[in-house]
């Protein structure tokens, strides 16, 4: 596969961004949609073509380099792409998801005066995320991990005369930034450990390594803390929820199907390092089912439809670290991508109801909104059945394959696992239920303007509906008479960690009778929630409480996110700030005092050499004088 | 001979806007930078990373005493003196929209500081450093004594003696160390390095030359001159103080300190780099809650040059490649930054944040600039700082691992407080002030252009600024190691 070839999946989307970026305001706008999309297209059309090139050739993983980007001394950071099972598999995701959240913008921002900018930060945003994943070593990932921050800062402040998005881009960027500090100085201990940041060097270095080696920990550790960042992770998952401010596609895009998984990716490419690290592991999924858990809990009350969708997002995104703390490294990858597919349908779904709905996203203003948007409501109830775990919907083989790994791992963090399943199922239903069941709920200017969405957001439902409708079989485990395709794909990644650490890539030890049982336990969690969700929001037709109203002390915990955005207010964000009113009003001034009070001679002579003069020329002689005693000084000691 | 000719070319063209500029003051400064700024071109053309000391010249000046005139240009100089060169000719530029009194005094006064500054840069001797240390603080002091806000002359005053303090130490080492050197004496800086003093010994002069360097950069807790004067003196003055002259501060711990005393940094480089590590963290934490912009963006670069510093101290070649880089990612930067400072007050007649906000809706032009600038501020990667921040830290990773840490909260607090920046001034509802903004005039996109030209040259493709230093402070860093 030519080199030329794989630079133009990047450099289309940045090509795309140029033109709509510095033509801003004066490409007719018919033809910022098309320029955009086609980016978007073009490199999916490539990225396929090198996919196919690369099995054709033997599936050997490849480097490509175009220049030499940071050298210093023995330390040599050159600009690199490198073609492997995990990026092709990335480029896909991003690539293809991206096209159709790209073409499903042309009609959901039409109106935006904001529309060539829009396509433009998208643009940019595919490029950065397209070096995340093609990058050779841990540098080019972090151009494209920052990158990525920087467009998420701006689409979630895409509207930017509103006080409340533009602290919510900052929050997102600033969170995400704590992560990236970890990540940095994760590559620093890569490179005293290792002396390079190529991703071939290290992980034939760490080869050599044994498990549990306290720097393969500290390593793992802080690209883990990157990783919190970047995926939302506990306690770094307060600003994905936030996030939600910016336009829906981006919603769908960024904070859905790619960016967020960014984390993921990370830990994949580097299962070498993590696979020597068991503590790293454990860390890793406690932080994974915790998240799971907590951010499944508050979206079983949360009344904004985003809002439901972005804690499951982070709810889901705890799932795939459960996977890979117990390397189910290809498990996490599967749950990735099924995920991609029914939460991009899921929030473009959402992003069509809001549409319909003048803006509106309380649910407890919809209702019976079925009949208005047929095909909005098939395709999120796909979604819904999908990300619910229903068989044989895409997210059932991904979250089972995850859980049936788990449960080898630990009996607990499986039954964790099913309660967060259950939670799952139950805040999915509750959202279909109350948006598109029963009566409608809103004003009737809303009603009147009830419609479906144009062909160009809802081609990409459609297909995005087949996608979590069948996506699930390229895993099919061998129980249910699959052979797995994904995982085999896989396989070869994990070559140097098998080496390492072969005991942990042992064969399964469950048997077919305890498999069916755990798929058994989790669909029957699933259907049991939706059933319930059902009796509340459709046969009793209970709507959600307004926000005034009194809740126990429990509800009123889980409805308020459990005050961690209070909490981190309180001991972070309020401290420094009066730290920073204390040293500049104080601080400053005790410093002056003690440095100008050990240069209190000087001040003297200033203060008498002062009186002598008057106005500015006083204090150009006093420089003269200086400057000729210093003269002097020199020459009597020299003569 | 080149390094005479950009020594004498601004002071020329100094003397010739004063004498005869009048009305056309600026444009014949303006014409000085840039040819300054292509002989600086045609020396960088010709010059020769690994050939040491190049286009030099040297005269006696007390024969007897072995003090003599003498600069030459090696990859370090080289650097600096690009930067010196690129900055001028837009500094003066950036003047274009405004009407300075006394317009000859004023633009010559840029010019000798220029002089001054390439001296600095180049001096081989040790007496012509200082001489040229303290000849860039006239032309400085008065534009800021004559040309600034309300408060100048007393944070003026306060500037002066701190700096004139600071040489004094300066001074009396190199004399003492002039006296050491062997034979009839000579005050040569190479001549310097060959002293092997005594430890002890080396501990004072480490000190002097500290302290100088230290309160010219500044390194807490020698800064609070900083802020009082960057904010009140003129902007073209400001960034004469931020863009060029703070580098002598970081320039002379790389070329005298580090090479002089080497032995001395076992004792105390660790004293030093945790100073610099406060600083970052000190400055950046109370840039948070500044309201004037210029004032923040002052503790920004405070703290900017805390990290530079702990670079330097850190010995490694990360770090020293880090911080030469930074100075000229850094230059560029803080530049822009106090231009777009000064753009949004000429407009509003405030730099409140409080007062400021929305502007963005009228000026695309200037919120894709002022964008790109603060994305370098922040270090993001392909931008020039991130080269510079990622080299730097990665070397005081490697001097302590937790000193790494702490110096590397700049990346969370410098977004934090550039973010507020940008978006109180540039988001939000519109305010009165930026009603009828208008976006930026050709002159001010041609000081901007070449500004953000260098954030992405930097940033993208480092190695023709890495690879011009490298050879150099190899050879340096043998020698202290040595």
């Amino acid at each position: 596969m030519s080199a030329s070839l794989l630079i133009l999946i990047p450099l289309l989307p940045l090509i795309g961004f140029l033109i709509n970026g510095i033509g801003f305001r004066r490409v007719p706008k018919g033809a910022v949609g098309v320029i955009g999309s086609l980016a978007a297209l073009g490199s999916f059309a490539v990225s396929v073509a090198v996919l196919s090139a690369f099995k054709a050739a033997g599936s050997q993983p490849q480097v490509v380099s175009l220049f030499d980007w940071i050298t210093v001394g023995n330390l040599n950071i050159p600009f690199s792409f490198q073609i492997d099972q995990l990026s092709l598999l990335m480029l896909m995701i991003v690539t293809g998801v991206g096209s159709l959240i790209h073409i499903y913008s042309i009609g959901y921002m039409k109106h935006d005066e904001g529309f060539g900018k829009f396509f433009a930060f998208l643009n940019l945003f595919l490029f950065f995320m397209l070096l995340l994943v093609m990058g050779s070593n841990y540098v080019i990932m972090f151009i494209g991990w920052e990158g990525v921050g920087l467009c998420s800062y701006l689409l979630i402040g895409f509207w930017n005369t509103n006080t409340n998005y533009n602290n919510a881009a900052r929050k997102a960027f600033i969170m995400n930034r704590i992560g990236d500090l970890g990540f940095l100085l994760g590559i620093f201990t890569i490179i005293a450990t290792f002396g390079s940041v190529e991703y071939t060097d290290v992980f034939r270095q760490a080869a050599g390594l044994s498990v549990g080696d306290p720097v393969v920990v500290t390593i793992t550790l802080l690209l883990f803390v990157g990783a919190m960042g970047k995926s939302a992770q506990i306690p770094l998952f307060t600003w994905l929820p936030d996030a939600m401010a910016g336009p829906t596609p981006v919603s769908a895009l960024i904070h859905a199907a790619t960016m967020v998984t960014a984390g993921i990716y990370m830990v994949i490419r580097s299962n070498v390092l993590y696979s020597l690290a068991p503590f790293t592991l454990e860390v890793v999924a406690i932080v994974g089912i915790a998240t799971v858990l907590l951010a499944a809990s508050i979206g079983l009350l949360q009344n904004d439809i985003k809002k439901v969708l972005a804690y499951s997002t982070v709810s889901q995104l705890g799932y795939m670290f459960v996977a890979l703390g117990v390397m189910a490294y290809s498990a996490s990858m599967f749950h990735v991508i099924t995920h991609a597919f029914f939460k991009a349908l899921l929030f473009l779904g959402a992003g069509s109801v809001i549409h319909a709905m003048s803006d509106e996203q309380d649910i407890r203003s919809m209702g019976g909104l079925r009949k208005k948007l047929p095909i909005t409501f098939l395709t999120f109830l796909i979604g819904t059945i999908a990300i619910a775990g229903i068989p044989p919907f895409a997210g059932f083989f991904s979250k089972d394959e995850i859980l049936a790994h788990a449960y080898e791992h630990n009996k607990l963090l499986w039954a964790l696992g099913v309660l967060g399943s259950l939670m799952t199922s139950f805040y999915m239903f509750r959202l279909l239920f109350l948006t598109f069941f029963g009566q409608f709920r809103g004003t009737h200017e809303q009603e009147h303007h009830l419609h479906e969405s144009p062909a160009s957001m809802t081609i990409p439902l459609v297909i995005l509906a087949i996608f979590s409708a069948v996506g699930g079989f390229m895993g099919v485990p061998e129980v249910l008479g699959g052979t797995h395709q994904l995982a085999e794909f896989m396989s070869p990644l994990y070559d140097g960690a098998r080496q390492v650490n072969p005991e942990a890539f042992a064969a399964t030890t469950l048997s077919h009778s305890e498999e069916f049982m755990l798929m058994g336990i989790s669909v029957a969690a699933a259907l049991i929630a939706a059933i319930a969700a059902y009796v509340m929001y459709v046969s009793r037709s209970s709507v959600p409480a307004p926000d005034t109203a009194e809740r126990s002390s429990l509800e009123r915990l889980v409805y308020n996110k459990y005050y961690i955005d209070e909490l981190y207010s309180g001991v972070f964000v309020k401290p420094i700030s009066a730290l920073s009113n204390l040293l500049y009003s104080f601080g400053e001034f005790f410093i002056d005092l003690i440095v100008l009070g050990t240069g209190r001679l000087v001040k003297a002579l200033s203060g008498q050499l002062r009186k002598m003069q008057t106005g500015s020329v006083g204090y150009y002689i006093f420089a003269m004088v200086v400057g000729i005693v210093a003269i002097l000084f020199w020459n009597l000691l020299i003569r | 001979m080149f390094t005479l000719l950009l020594i004498l070319i601004p002071v020329l063209t100094g003397i010739l806007t004063l004498s005869f500029g009048g009305r056309n003051a600026r444009l014949l400064a303006l014409l000085g930078a840039v040819a300054e700024l292509a002989v600086a071109l045609v020396v960088w053309m010709q010059f020769d990373p690994v050939g040491g000391q190049q286009f030099g010249f040297k005269y006696d000046w007390i024969k007897s005493a072995g003090v003599t005139l003498g600069a030459s240009i090696d990859g370090i100089s080289m650097l600096l003196v690009l930067l010196t060169t690129f900055l001028t000719p837009l500094i003066v530029l950036s003047t274009f929209g405004h009407e300075y009194r006394n317009a000859p005094t004023f633009y010559s006064l840029i010019l000798f500081m220029e002089a001054a500054l390439v001296g600095v840069f180049t001096a081989t001797d040790a007496f012509l450093f200082y001489l040229f240390f303290e000849a860039a603080l006239i032309p400085v002091y008065f534009l800021s004594a004559l040309w600034g806000g309300e408060n100048r002359l007393k944070v003026t005053f306060k500037f002066f003696i701190y700096t004139i303090f600071g040489s004094l130490f300066m001074l009396v080492a190199f004399v003492y160390l002039y006296f050491q050197t062997p034979g009839t004496h000579t005050s040569e800086i190479a001549a310097f390095y060959n002293l092997q003093l005594d430890p002890a010994v080396q501990g004072w002069v480490f000190w002097g030359l500290f302290i100088a360097f230290a309160i010219k950069m500044p390194i807490f807790p020698f800064h609070t001159w900083q802020p009082d004067t960057y904010t009140e003196s003129p902007t073209p003055a400001t960034m004469l103080l931020a863009g060029i002259m703070l580098k002598m501060g970081v320039y002379g711990l790389i070329r005298l300190l580090l090479p002089i005393a080497p032995m001395a940094l076992e004792d105390w480089g660790a004293v030093a780099i945790v100073l610099s590590v406060i600083g970052i963290v000190y400055g950046s934490i109370i840039a948070i809650k500044q309201r004037d912009m210029k004032r923040l963006v002052a503790y920004s670069s405070f703290a900017h040059v805390g990290l530079m510093s702990a670079g330097v101290f850190s010995t490694t070649l990360n770090g020293l490649q880090g911080a030469l880089i930074q100075m000229l990612a850094h230059g560029i930067n803080v530049v822009g930054m106090f231009f777009i400072v000064e753009i949004i007050f000429s407009r509003t007649r405030t730099r409140n944040l409080d007062q400021l906000g929305g502007i963005t809706k009228n000026t695309p032009q200037l919120t894709v600039y002022f964008m790109i600038l603060l994305l370098g501020s922040v270090a993001l990667p392909l931008t020039n700082a991130f080269v510079g921040e990622f080299l730097l830290l990665a070397g005081v990773y490697q001097y302590n691992g937790w000193l790494g840490a702490v110096a590397g909260l700049t990346i969370i607090l410098g977004a934090v407080y550039m973010l507020r920046l940008f978006q109180r001034s540039m988001f939000g509802p519109r305010t009165e002030v930026a009603e009828h903004f208008a976006d930026l005039s050709l002159s001010e996109r041609a000081v901007l252009i070449p500004l953000v030209a260098m954030v992405f040259w930097i940033g993208i493709y480092p190695s023709t600024f890495l690879s011009l230093t490298e050879p150099t402070v190899s050879q340096l860093l043998r020698f202290i190691n040595g």
